[in-house]
């Protein structure tokens, strides 16, 4: 079964939809959508390194993406503007990425695979990459569940309540980093902020609890990897990108639709 | 046995000193209120207790076991973030529906229990807070400054709230005000901080001392009075002019 292109990359898109969804709604409930761009953006520095030094790509897109989100974290605590500090780093970890590539004169890389992603080019080997990372985000998420949900809505409640907000970001950050190391192969690097917050913000329409939240965003994403693949196939286009536009309608038509119901209300 | 003791608490953000040689104590049941002007150290004197906040020098000592139920100055829910009432309640601890309900209950406020955090009005959202806190049956309740946002009356029916709580569950209440009219005649011990403990005592005590007029003013014969003067007033009724004026000048 696995032998069919189509079939490992459906797998990979709902590998990835499923990962990112849980994560997706905490970056839009944190307001941390520039903080996932940064992290992806600096994960093409990453695979520039790991080509260098030869290295599993995902293992050098993993580390560099880690070391930014802890860059990012622990510069925010010293008082700089969050959203100027991002736009500063985001950008010039994807320059530096960019640029790091060009002097990689030894091999050819397709930047665009990267970039944009190449899911129809995944192995049997990136699928196990795929599935084992989105098993650990979904698990570490879980584990963390209601203390991640307290430290959103309130630091002073969190610690009241025994938990140290730090120390819950900090693993939403590593699942943030992971997510990111594995996506990159299925939507690249520019779209994986687009798969954590579109899914997530199309399903805060129908949601009433955090938990359905999560688990709509899980199957509007998984939808548009599905339907995204299929009409990439159909259409001839880019799979990542129609992937994103799949989930960018859902989105479109679901926010119609909330904001019809909630004037019926 | 003491609940909470706070022994030669300082804390330092970078070179500013908030709080110096803070010491205070709670007993089981009682009423205890910090007033104090802004920036006097309220905030990071609870903060600390709730270890929030690391402390510079000295030590807080909380009775082994010890459950708090803690109210937030103000929590923002994310309009993106889509929560009831019933989710909230149980944040952190695994409640049945029926203590749910029994804390709303408990909080003024039952029959909210499905309906969305972000559709509840200011009133109301204070006293889910107050609801929270209470369901694990706490020993002792911290709130900081629960009643921002509330007008004056929805305040003083917050507070007389937190009265009936602690004869009904007898725990010990610690908590932040400016609202010292309003405060003051429900409490049993009050504390009078500007990054050291002013003055302390009873509130007619603490109305009196000269370190408390220094800080709010006796132009108008200091907090007892304007309680009094609040007292007066203190039928429901809705009419247009303002009689927080001479709170105001005291501040």
């Amino acid at each position: 079964m696995l032998d069919d292109f189509m079939i490992r990359a459906t797998l990979a898109g709902i590998g990835v939809a499923l990962a990112a969804a849980p994560l997706g709604c905490f970056v839009v409930w944190r307001r941390m959508a520039y903080f996932g761009d940064a992290t992806a953006h600096a994960a093409i520095l990453g695979v520039a390194l790991s080509l260098t030094f030869e290295v599993s790509i995902f293992a050098g897109a993993l580390a560099v993406a880690l070391m930014m989100a802890l860059a990012v974290t622990l510069l925010s605590r010293r008082g700089h503007a969050m959203d100027t500090l991002l736009g500063a780093l985001s950008h010039s970890a994807l320059a530096f990425g960019l640029v790091a590539v060009s002097f990689l004169s030894g091999v050819r890389i397709d930047l665009m695979a990267y970039l944009f992603g190449d899911i129809l080019a995944v192995s049997r080997g990136d699928l196990a990459v795929i599935w084992g990372g989105a098993a650990l985000v979904v698990a570490l998420i879980g584990w963390r569940w209601s203390a991640l949900l307290t430290a959103t809505l309130n630091e002073e409640l969190a610690y009241a309540s025994r938990i140290n907000p730090k120390r819950e970001q900090l693993i939403l950050t590593l699942a943030l980093a992971i997510t990111v190391a594995v996506a990159i192969k299925v939507v690249g690097v520019l779209l994986i902020a687009a798969m954590l917050i579109i899914p997530a913000a199309a399903a805060r329409n129908l949601a009433r609890t955090p938990e359905s939240m999560a688990l709509i965003a899980a199957a509007i994403g998984a939808a548009s990897a599905v339907v995204g693949l299929r009409s990439a196939f159909v259409f001839d286009t880019p799979a990542g990108p129609t992937i994103v536009c799949v989930a960018a309608t859902v989105f479109a038509l679901f926010s119609l639709l909330g904001s019809r119901g909630q004037r019926a209300r | 046995m003491t609940l909470i003791t706070v022994q030669g608490l300082g804390v330092t953000y970078g070179a500013n000193a908030v709080l110096r040689n803070v010491g205070l104590t709670v007993e089981p049941g009682e009423i205890v209120t910090i007033v104090g002007p802004n920036g006097s150290g309220k905030t990071s004197l609870l903060k600390a207790i709730i270890g929030a906040t690391r402390p510079t020098a000295g030590r807080v000592t909380l009775k082994p076991g010890l459950r708090i139920g803690y109210v937030p100055q103000k929590l923002h829910i994310d309009p993106t973030l889509p929560i009831t009432v019933e989710r909230f309640l149980r944040l952190t601890d695994r409640v049945s529906r029926a203590d749910c309900a029994s804390a709303l209950e408990a909080a003024g406020v039952p029959d909210l229990l499905k309906r969305q955090m972000s559709m509840l009005s200011g009133g109301q959202f204070q006293r889910v807070l107050l609801a929270r806190a209470l369901i694990k049956a706490p020993d002792v309740l911290l709130l900081d400054e629960a009643t921002q946002g509330l007008d004056q009356s929805g305040s003083a029916a917050f507070y007389r709230q937190i009265e009936t709580v602690r004869q009904e569950t007898g725990c010990a209440i610690l908590m932040i005000s400016h609202e010292l009219h309003v405060v003051m005649s429900a409490s049993d011990r009050v504390i009078c901080l500007n990054g050291h403990v002013c003055c302390e005592g009873t509130p007619a005590v603490v109305a009196s001392a000269p370190e408390y007029r220094a800080l709010f003013g006796t132009g108008t014969g200091g907090a007892l009075a304007l309680y009094r003067h609040e007292h007066d007033h203190n039928h429901d009724h809705d009419h247009d002019h303002d009689h927080s004026h001479s709170h105001e000048a005291a501040e």
